[in-house]
């Protein structure tokens, strides 16, 4: 931190004016002539807040796809089936036990078990031949999605969380002051909160596992040089099954909550897929910290596009990837080279 | 990090005869055959099949040349094709009047194509600054956030309902979209763009571009620019991309995001797949394949006692198991069958002569 400060004091300038400015919009109370330009606080909140939970959404279907391009190099397009998989077999669990948090873990298992296929039947054949992964990947998905069209049908399903998580929840923060000079505390949904402290603590946990632990180790240094591990008698394929079921696992556990948050329908995949795809351009392949930055600013640039400039909202976004790319191809934190 | 080589070495010596000599059998037979076909066939066999063909194998042959010539799989080839037809609707005519500015055919046409010239430099300068397989995932990126756009954008690409009775124009009293007509100038220009891709892969430019491919460095150390030299691919197999676009645009007399989407994208790759990426013909072969595939899966999966709607699991399970057991696609079978048939099957040797 101390260092880039020092390095681009002009950056961190911006960005901490950025920030400031930030922090009074959400803070303040909107003076009359703001409201008049860039309309009503409650509208810019809620913009707020739907992006930064929609980041942290992002966040985990792209830091699986991020982890295993990152130690692996496999290219795995068929990530979003994944995510819609998990999806679908969250909301039947939910819908058969009742039990909205038994969908968690079910899904992780299964889609991660589903990872581990992919790892040993396709990808261990495939290793370092882009252009087939991607074909075979897609060929998958394509596959997969059609399964799934049969299998659950083409409806839209949206899984409901339980009693004590729905509704929404009074936050401290204050849209607007009545005539009467009482103070209006914004509203918000407490399963989008939940969801998005729990997207959080997964991210801290994984960045904490990859930087504390003897297998994030064997991680880190199986992204740096794979030849060099397997040579000190890593077990490497291990490690490599074992990444690609937890990537694959929170791309399932993210279909839940993408269930819970949206809906779980066809066209899912192909969304999220891109949505990763993007992310981690933005961000930088292969970097957790990366993916939480990309997640965020795409999810935000997403939800404010959409508020305040409806038919361009997608133009931000693609704005976004091609600015990184044209100053910074490797992504925000991606590594040189 | 696409491992296909053109095979150069097949196109014969060219020393002597005239240059009817010198054309290949093979291509006096197919253009006969594909002259006459229309008298056998039925109008929706010409219209529908064939004509699709020919247009689904233009925009996979510019796909074919940027991946198969430069090394770089693009995934918005459909989406300059759909750009090409949007801008034909937008300056030619359409049913949606508020939009359509109605230009003759001869101004909307060459700005449509400049325009998408344009678009695709513009994409080919952003996508050769990464390489292998960010190039994939980042014009992945760009054709879905072309087809988002133009779901989105009402002013000028009309929503989700695009823009219909988009027609070509009725030169020389014929009408361009009767299947006869409509067959002869889709072949044309099929024809047209294969002649151009083979002519420019023996062309100087498109030697140094398959230099670029194979060796990078190399090429930038003899003093070639690679940047442009790709970039210049890009600009080139957009231009061809709209050619298609056009045509597909007409075809349906309709152009609206359902034709430029995730899964038409991901379309144009598996017919250049299928076909093959080391030859030109690759892509029309493809395109056929697909075709047939797409037209005949219903029938076929009805006839089997299946349901009908899950053709696309047929041609998804087709596609997976063509690059699965054979990467090169149907070329690379028939190669590889041209050269089991040209193999001693006790010493295991070349034979040296060509049976086939």
């Amino acid at each position: 931190m101390r260092r880039f400060a020092n390095t681009h004091p002009v950056w961190t300038a911006l960005i901490a004016l950025v920030v400031v400015i930030l922090l009074w919009l959400i803070f303040a109370i909107w003076p009359p002539g703001l409201v008049d330009v860039i309309g009503r606080k409650k509208v810019f909140l809620a913009a707020l807040f739907n992006g930064i939970t929609l980041g942290g959404l992002y966040f985990l279907v792209a830091s699986g796809f991020t982890l295993i391009f990152g130690l692996m190099r496999n290219v795995n397009l068929a990530h979003g089936t994944l995510y819609l998989l998990g999806g679908y077999i969250g909301f039947h669990t939910a819908d058969i036990t009742g039990y909205w948090l038994l969908a968690f873990p079910v899904a992780f298992v299964v889609v991660g078990f589903c990872g581990v296929l992919l790892q040993v039947l396709v990808f261990r054949r495939m290793e370092g031949q882009d252009l087939r992964q991607t074909l075979v990947t897609i060929g998958i998905s394509i596959v997969m999605a059609d399964l799934m069209l049969w299998g659950f049908g083409g409806d839209f399903f949206n899984i409901s969380p339980p009693s004590w998580l729905s509704g929404p929840v009074e936050t401290f923060l204050v849209t607007t002051v009545k005539r009467s000079g009482d103070l209006v505390y914004m509203k918000y949904p407490m399963v989008r909160i939940v969801i998005f402290i729990a997207a959080v603590v997964v991210g801290v946990a994984m960045w904490l596992a990859l930087n504390r632990t003897r297998i994030g180790m064997m991680i880190r240094a199986g992204v740096d040089d794979r030849d060099m591990l397997q040579a000190t008698g890593a077990r490497i394929q291990i490690v490599f099954v074992g990444v690609f079921a937890f990537g694959a696992g929170l791309a399932g556990i993210a279909g839940v909550v993408g269930g819970t948050f949206q809906s779980v329908a066809p066209g899912e995949d192909i969304r999220f897929l891109l949505a990763s795809l993007v992310v981690v351009i933005v961000g930088g392949m292969g970097s957790i910290p990366g993916a939480a930055l990309g997640a965020l600013l795409i999810g935000l640039a997403e939800q404010f596009g959409s508020v305040y400039f409806p038919t361009y909202a997608v133009v931000l976004t693609f704005l976004i990837m091609v600015v990184v790319l044209a100053f910074r191809p490797q992504g925000l934190m991606g590594s040189e080279g | 990090m696409v491992d296909v080589t053109p095979d150069l070495a097949r196109s014969r010596p060219r020393n002597g005869g005239t240059w009817v000599e010198r054309v290949p059998p093979a291509y006096w037979v197919l253009s006969v055959l594909l002259l006459v076909i229309p008298a056998f066939v039925s109008p929706f066999v010409m219209f529908q099949i064939m004509g699709w063909t020919f247009i689904l194998g233009i925009i996979s042959l510019s796909l074919m040349f940027l991946a198969g010539y430069g090394g770089m799989v693009s995934l918005a080839q459909m989406a300059f094709a759909g750009f090409a037809g949007y801008m034909m609707a937008i300056f030619g005519d359409s049913a949606i009047a508020t939009i359509s500015q109605g230009w003759p055919w001869w101004i909307a046409i060459p700005l449509a194509l400049l325009l998408t010239t344009l678009f695709a430099t513009l994409v080919g300068w952003l996508a050769v600054r990464t390489e292998g397989i960010y190039t994939i995932m980042i014009t992945l990126a760009i054709a879905a956030a072309f087809f988002y756009f133009t779901r989105q954008n009402y002013d000028l690409f009309n929503g989700f309902q695009g823009f219909n009775s988009v027609l070509p124009p009725q030169l020389f009293g014929v009408d361009w979209r009767g299947p006869y007509a409509f067959y002869y100038l889709t072949l044309g220009f099929a024809v047209l763009a294969y002649a151009l891709v083979l002519y420019i892969s023996r062309a100087p430019f498109g030697l140094s571009l398959q230099g670029v491919r194979d060796n990078p460095r190399r090429m930038a150390a003899l003093g070639y620019n690679v940047t442009a030299h790709r970039v210049a691919a890009y600009a080139f197999a957009g231009c061809l991309a709209g050619v298609g676009g056009i045509l597909l645009t007409w075809q349906s007399s309709q152009i609206s995001p359902g034709t430029v989407g995730i899964g038409p994208a991901i379309d144009i790759l598996i017919i250049a797949v299928i076909g093959g990426l080391r030859h030109p013909i690759g892509p029309f072969i493809g395109a056929f394949i697909y075709v047939i595939l797409k037209t005949f899966a219903v029938d076929f999966l009805l006839s089997l006692g299946l349901a009908g709607e899950r053709f696309q699991l047929v041609i998804g399970l087709g596609f997976l198991v063509i690059v699965f057991f054979s990467p090169d696609g149907v070329l690379g079978l028939w190669e590889k069958l041209r050269a089991s048939r040209n193999r001693d099957p006790l010493t295991g040797q070349d034979r040296g002569r060509d049976p086939l």
